[in-house]
């Protein structure tokens, strides 16, 4: 697999469609597993952890998958390609960063990775662009099957699927559902609706997972516990509330629209016109101001750009695609500089060819 | 941006929700918010959720050293890392994991999916840890010829 295809696609999870998409972002389902007869990754040794690379990777090419699966081994990657990566959610931080040996396998429509030797031996992925989980778990749960055949997973029958960590213990599932909720936090009941979560063990991250910060206002919804409910239990009580924070977000902006139109306009188009102009733009500017203009196009207040090229802008201006599509690397200012004037020429030729 | 509690710079950022309207935004290197995400809950449950008493101290001390004889973790490391080392873990600290599952799930007991091929393959889990003890002694004694044929039967039951 050449990385550098990625980076002329922004993936399946900013594909920007499937249901309920002007809100939710993508739905992901990950599963933890072990192999029975090694040591946890955490306490393997480099000899170990290329056993068990060497036994995944071998079962993983015979699955009865299409289309392929293809394996990138981590440490034959450059920091650069890592990154990008992680950018694409495709592997976590912790992957990126481990050491020995460790690697990630990928369907090249990106909606399925396992990674290898992470915290836990296996960690499959399943995403879908919009809100749906159910399609991810189905997904989720054939490859499961398929590898259970050829793995002896460790399991008991007390505990449940057996991890490193005992927060993922029992079904080793995390179902997370991103959402895009700009004015809830505009209208300041975004805490409120996190608090009615937590009351319900449902974690609430930022748009990186664990410790990362809510940016572009994305917000990740996920379960919490693992263990003594069933997955089916486990969806269900994220998919019923999902619907209601939707409907409270398209509540939340109409009665902005409504209260305030002026004063929305004015912000949607001061976002538009900056990232039209500017000379110098950081990441995390960037990501709120296309999130207002990613706003501003659901609500049909700017129709010069569509959900799929805002989506794809998020993912370019990131550090690790921004360096991609330059074909450099670049220092902080470099790709201050390098962001803004990647915006600029993208919304030019988006503004004069609108679809 | 700098580590709140050491000068590293911080890489992850965390807002915690204490309770109504009280949210704190922590600013932490990957070091401290490992700490800050692992250690209080470890401290809260586990050790402290032990029976008090008489010679409790020394029921600490012995469990902190306490060993898995399969993958040679001391329960002292769970507690500074959050992490088990190995699936046998799990039956070695048994009563002491208990406590703690109940306090991170509500329960203690999996109800969801099993693998498929389970009914057979039981035997061959308790086999297989044997056969790990088996093969840690043999490389201990520095066996070797010994220790490939177990790791060769490993691999059989693991693929079968």
């Amino acid at each position: 697999m050449n990385l550098d295809s990625l980076t002329h696609t922004s993936g399946e999870w900013l594909r920007g469609s499937g249901p309920e998409s002007d809100i939710v972002i993508s739905s992901r389902i990950r599963l933890a597993r072990n192999l029975a007869a090694f040591p946890f990754t955490n306490r393997a040794s480099n000899g170990q952890k290329a056993e068990i690379e060497a036994l995944l990777r071998e079962r993983v090419a015979k699955l009865e998958l299409e289309p392929k699966l293809s394996y990138l081994s981590i440490p034959a990657l450059s920091s650069l390609d890592r990154q990008l990566l992680v950018e694409r959610q495709l592997i976590s931080r912790e992957l990126a960063a481990a050491d020995g040996p460790r690697g990630v396998a990928l369907t090249p429509q990106e909606t399925i990775s396992l990674m290898v030797n992470e915290e836990d031996h296996l960690r499959l992925q399943v995403m879908r662009s919009g809100y749906s989980l159910e399609e991810a778990w189905q997904e989720i749960d054939r490859v499961d099957d398929l590898l259970e055949q050829r793995i002896t997973y460790a399991f008991s029958e007390e505990f449940g699927y057996l991890t490193a960590c005992p927060t993922n213990v029992g079904t080793g599932m995390r179902a997370s559902v991103m959402l895009h909720l700009p004015a809830l936090e505009y209208t300041k009941q975004i805490e409120k609706v996190f608090r009615a979560l937590q009351k319900i063990n449902l974690a609430v991250r930022g748009l990186y997972g664990e410790g990362s910060r809510a940016s572009g206002h994305f917000y990740q919804i996920s379960n919490q516990i693992t263990l003594g409910k069933s997955e089916a239990n486990i969806l269900n009580e994220i998919q019923s509330v999902i619907p209601q924070i939707i409907t409270y977000e398209r509540q939340a902006r109409l009665s902005w629209l409504r209260d305030n139109r002026q004063g929305l306009q004015d912000k949607i188009a001061r976002a538009y016109g900056t990232l039209c102009s500017a000379t110098m733009m950081t990441s995390e500017e960037t990501m709120d101001l296309l999130s207002a203009v990613r706003l501003g196009i659901n609500l049909h207040l700017i129709e010069e750009i569509t959900i799929p090229t805002v989506n794809e802008l998020f993912i370019y201006t990131q550090p690790a695609h921004l360096q991609k599509l330059r074909g450099t690397s670049l220092d902080g200012e470099e790709r201050n500089a390098a962001r803004a004037s990647y915006l600029r020429q993208r919304l030019r030729e988006a503004g004069a060819h609108p679809n | 941006m700098k580590c709140q509690k050491c000068h590293n710079a911080a890489t992850l950022h965390i807002t915690e929700i204490l309770g109504e309207d009280q949210i704190e935004e922590l600013h932490l290197c990957e070091a401290c918010a490992h700490n800050h995400l692992y250690e209080p809950q470890q401290k809260s449950t586990g050790i402290k959720a032990a029976p008090s008493g008489h010679g409790e101290e020394i029921d600490e001390a012995g469990l902190l050293n306490r060993q898995c004889e399969v993958c040679g973790l001391k329960f002292v490391d769970f507690r500074n890392t959050g992490r088990l080392g190995c699936p046998h873990d799990y039956q070695e600290f048994h009563d002491e994991l208990t406590p703690l599952l109940e306090n991170i799930h509500g329960e203690t007991r999996h109800c969801g999916k099993t693998p498929r091929r389970l009914p057979h393959s039981k035997q061959t889990q308790s086999e297989l840890i044997q056969l790990r003890k088996q093969l840690l002694q043999a490389v201990n004694k520095e066996a070797y010829e010994e220790a490939a044929r177990i790791r060769d039967r490993i691999r059989q039951l693991e693929e079968s």
